[in-house]
């Protein structure tokens, strides 16, 4: 209740600092990040470098785009698992269509899928209401399907890296990754988006009542599709991030970024159930996945102890979090 | 005044039934019952009565065990008996039948029945009593008509032959020749030796069918009555109570909206029709008029208002605003015509985790071309002044579900000042809320008529009315049954209209005065 407001008393020291965390949720995650990388330099003395810095960031990157898709979409109480498909999509049509075409008209073909599966989500979402997580899955699983159908009439002309995505994808500037001079304008614009415009707050306003928000006179479904579609685009741009990353087109290149962006976006405190969370959080949840992820290769294990060990922690974490930022 | 005085002329003649005394229940600090009694008499049909907000729900829903009560005693053939749940309440022998079907609807009506563990012959017997010759007991409930299906949910009740039926409402919903045959039970049920508990906001089915009624008001069992001609005057001063007497006439600025009157109305209703719910419904609304509606529960009160906020499309007739006729297929079409709704329930209203800031101001980015950055000094201001308005403490307003009920109520209200909505439909605002807030938003909607505004204001305080509107109409089943100018719209003459009483002199009125069918019944005449 509100009574804590207004009721000064003596409070312990582990309740000033679970009251200083659930003021500043970014704190926690902060720390926990601090702490990983600390068990590592622990681990493997001298890992951590100007090099191992840039390659985390380097990784975190596409995953902390995708796990921004995921922050918008659950916001409104959605998800998109489309994501994952469409960056890979738009990375393959990308890889093969550059061999002939020229870069514009290659990178419009690229997010053309984007689009239209964005347009696709949105509708059914936000005008016949199909539950997102369905709907998201069926056109994933429709993307995939049209991939395979198009890798068989490209399979003679072959693929190739644009070199300016290799330069974006993998290169470094004085040290820092060039993927930052997509990212940081990228995260800025997401941010404000979210903090600073109507779009932003009728996308808090509809997951957290959906039904004030139409009594506000909001279309629902006006909202949703531009949503799902801005999301598809996001997931585009990943993809040929993406590919200049990994340098190796395949018909499941991002398919494995799917679920981590949604659990990035649950660590940093994006609520699955809508109209609480930002995406400050996301991008550190991201960074924590990616270390954890290092830190588990390190340790050498078997592939099936490391998951389950990923699991266990992911598991672990967000529960931690959510006990310590909800004071209720 | 009248007290808690007992009105019954005789003393009780036999043991009752059940016995409940003292039952209290707070919700926080709302006391929704404070000192509830009910006693009912074997063979007894018995009526629970009181206005909206007086507490029958709440006692039915202790007596059938639905939730707890804080304190009271509930005597069952003179044992006291502790009711912890609906099952526990069907083996003491109390079955309610709710308003509300309750058929679970992807069943047959035969499996149904295996749930409730009820026997299929008397089952079949009395569907077969209540009006209802072929009903196939592997229909699946849910392509059952609703007034069926009330109907099954009483034969259910019936074939278990419980000692004390509670009937809520039973006939609402009911077309006439099935409301009869139901009536007709229900009195053979008393006649038997068994008890009825009957909840009915119509005076007719009352007089027709109970033995007494007892009387809450407040959450205080204020009466018990026999059923005679001419009670339901007293009953109707029992529900009210001392609230006639401190009836007053706030200063308001008579004159003023008949001043408008004669210009084009803001909001013109022309035989509205809402399915079965709300019937050819005609009134005006004129710019600086604060209007009350007054209606017993789902008497098509919120049809009304969700047509005209948009939220759902009227079946019939038509709604002109400024003398322009209009059709809203969203609420956003209703607020771009300058009409906003600030709906009773706050959780319908406000987004819980969000500030107040964002709260107030969503109505601004809901348009399209409103989705870009957003103008902070400028909308701040805006919000700003609207808090101040409204004197919202904001002290938490980080979210608004920590604000107090009253706050929140004003949350809702500050959107549409700062919107500057022209015509606001306020659907019991004050419901809930405390003292002081209610007194404020009285003010403010006064000082809203007076910036020319409209006001469109349901409430179910009657004494509310003549506190805010200039005039109000009264909606009984879905029509308009009367229309009052603030001045004849005393509480008394307000709940005579509300339970479908003729207006006039009390004494002329019988017990058996029917506003649409007019049986002619020699008791009716003192």
């Amino acid at each position: 209740m509100t009574s804590s407001a207004t009721m000064p008393q003596p409070v312990s020291f582990g309740r000033r600092v679970k009251r200083f965390m659930a003021d500043r949720p970014l704190v926690p995650l902060i720390i926990l990040l601090v702490i990983l990388v600390v068990i590592l330099q622990i681990l493997r003395p001298g890992i951590v470098n100007e090099r191992w810095l840039a390659n985390t960031v380097k990784f975190a990157i596409p995953l902390a785009i995708l796990a921004g898709c995921q922050t918008m979409t659950m916001l409104t109480g959605g998800i998109d698992l489309s994501v994952g498909t469409v960056a890979t999509m738009s990375a393959f049509i990308m890889a093969t269509q550059i061999v002939n075409q020229d870069p514009a008209v290659a990178f419009l073909l690229a997010m053309m899928p984007a689009v239209l599966i964005g347009l696709i989500n949105g509708i059914g979402v936000g005008v016949f209401r199909v539950h997102p997580l369905i709907m998201t899955l069926g056109t994933s699983l429709i993307g995939t399907g049209c991939l395979q159908v198009y890798q068989r009439t490209v399979i003679a002309s072959g693929a190739k890296i644009p070199d300016f995505l290799n330069w974006l994808g993998t290169g470094l500037t004085y040290g820092f990754p060039n993927a930052l001079l997509l990212f940081v304008p990228l995260a800025v614009l997401i941010v404000f988006t979210l903090r600073r415009t109507g779009f932003g707050r009728l996308l808090y306003a509809v997951g957290d009542n959906e039904r004030a928000a139409r009594l506000s006179g909001v279309r629902y479904w006006q909202v949703i599709t531009a949503l799902y579609v801005i999301s598809s685009l996001l997931a585009g741009i990943t993809g040929l991030l993406y590919i200049g990353l990994i340098k190796a087109p395949s018909l499941s290149l991002a398919e494995p970024l799917v679920l981590p962006s949604v659990a990035a976006a649950v660590i940093g405190g994006t609520s699955i159930f809508g109209g609480r969370g930002g995406y400050t959080g996301t991008i550190i949840g991201a960074l924590i996945l990616t270390v954890l992820t290092t830190l588990l290769t390190i340790l050498q294990m078997p592939e099936g102890a490391r998951r389950i060990l990923f699991g266990l922690i992911v598991l672990f974490v967000t529960a931690a979090y959510l006990r310590i930022v909800e004071e209720r | 005044m009248i007290g808690n005085a007992r009105l019954t002329t005789n003393p009780l003649p036999e043991n009752p039934l059940l016995d409940a005394t003292g039952v209290a229940k707070n919700y926080g600090a709302v006391a929704a019952l404070r000192n509830a009694s009910l006693s009912v008499l074997p063979g007894e049909v018995h009526a629970l009565m009181g206005a909206n907000g007086a507490g029958k729900s709440t006692l039915v829903k202790i007596l059938t065990g639905a939730i707890h009560a804080d304190a009271g005693r509930v005597l069952i053939r003179g044992e006291t008996r502790d009711i912890r749940s609906p099952a526990a309440a069907r083996r003491a022998g109390l079955l309610p039948v709710y308003q509300e079907p309750s058929l679970i609807p992807d069943l047959d009506v035969l499996s149904n029945l295996r749930l409730t563990g009820t026997p299929v012959e008397p089952f079949r017997a009395w569907v077969r009593e209540l009006g209802i010759p072929d009903l196939d007991l592997r229909d699946t409930a849910r392509d059952i008509p609703l007034a069926v299906l009330r109907v099954l949910d009483l034969a259910r009740a019936l074939a278990v032959e419980p000692d004390v039926l509670l009937l809520d409402e039973m006939t609402a919903a009911l077309p006439a020749n099935l409301a009869e045959k139901v009536l007709e039970v229900v009195r053979r049920q008393g006649d038997s030796g068994r008890s009825v508990i009957f909840i009915s906001h119509r005076f007719v089915e009352i007089s027709a069918l109970c033995d007494r009624a007892t009387v809450l008001r407040d959450g205080e069992t204020v009466g018990v009555v026999d059923i005679v001609p001419g009670v339901e005057e007293k009953i109707v001063e029992l529900m009210l109570g001392a609230r006639i007497v401190k009836t007053q006439m706030t200063a308001r600025p008579a004159g003023q909206a008949a001043s408008t009157a004669t210009s084009r109305p803001r909001l013109g209703v022309r035989n509205l029709c809402v399915g079965t719910k709300l019937q050819d419904v005609s009134f005006d609304l004129a710019n600086g008029e604060v209007v009350g509606v007054v209606a017993l529960e789902g008497q098509g009160q919120d049809e009304l208002f969700a047509a005209l906020a948009g939220s759902i499309r009227p079946s019939g007739g038509s709604i002109e605003v400024d003398g322009q006729p209009v059709k809203f297929t969203h609420p956003s079409d209703a607020i771009r015509a300058g009409i906003a709704y600030v709906p009773g329930d706050r959780t319908e209203a406000l987004a819980m985790q969000r500030s107040v800031h964002e709260n107030i101001a969503l109505p601004f980015s809901a348009a399209l071309r409103k989705w870009g950055p957003i103008r902070v000094h400028k909308e701040r201001t805006v919000v700003a002044s609207a808090i101040a308005r409204l004197q919202i403490d904001t002290r938490a307003q980080g979210e608004v579900q920590r604000l107090s009920g009253g706050n929140q109520q004003k949350v809702t209200i500050a959107r549409w000042i700062a919107a500057n909505a022209r015509t606001i439909l306020c659907f019991d605002a004050t419901r809930g809320i405390d003292v002081g807030t209610k007194q404020e938003i009285y003010k403010l909607l006064r000082e809203l008529a007076g910036l020319d505004k409209s006001v469109l204001f349901y409430t179910s305080e009657l004494e509310e009315v003549q506190r805010v509107c200039d005039r109000v109409i009264v909606i009984f089943g879905g029509h308009v049954v009367d229309i009052f100018p603030v001045e004849e719209a005393d509480e008394p003459a307000l709940m005579r209209a509300a339970y479908g009483l003729p207006r006039g002199v009390t004494a002329d009125v019988g017990i058996l005065a029917d506003p649409t069918s007019k049986p002619s019944t020699p008791e009716a005449v003192p």
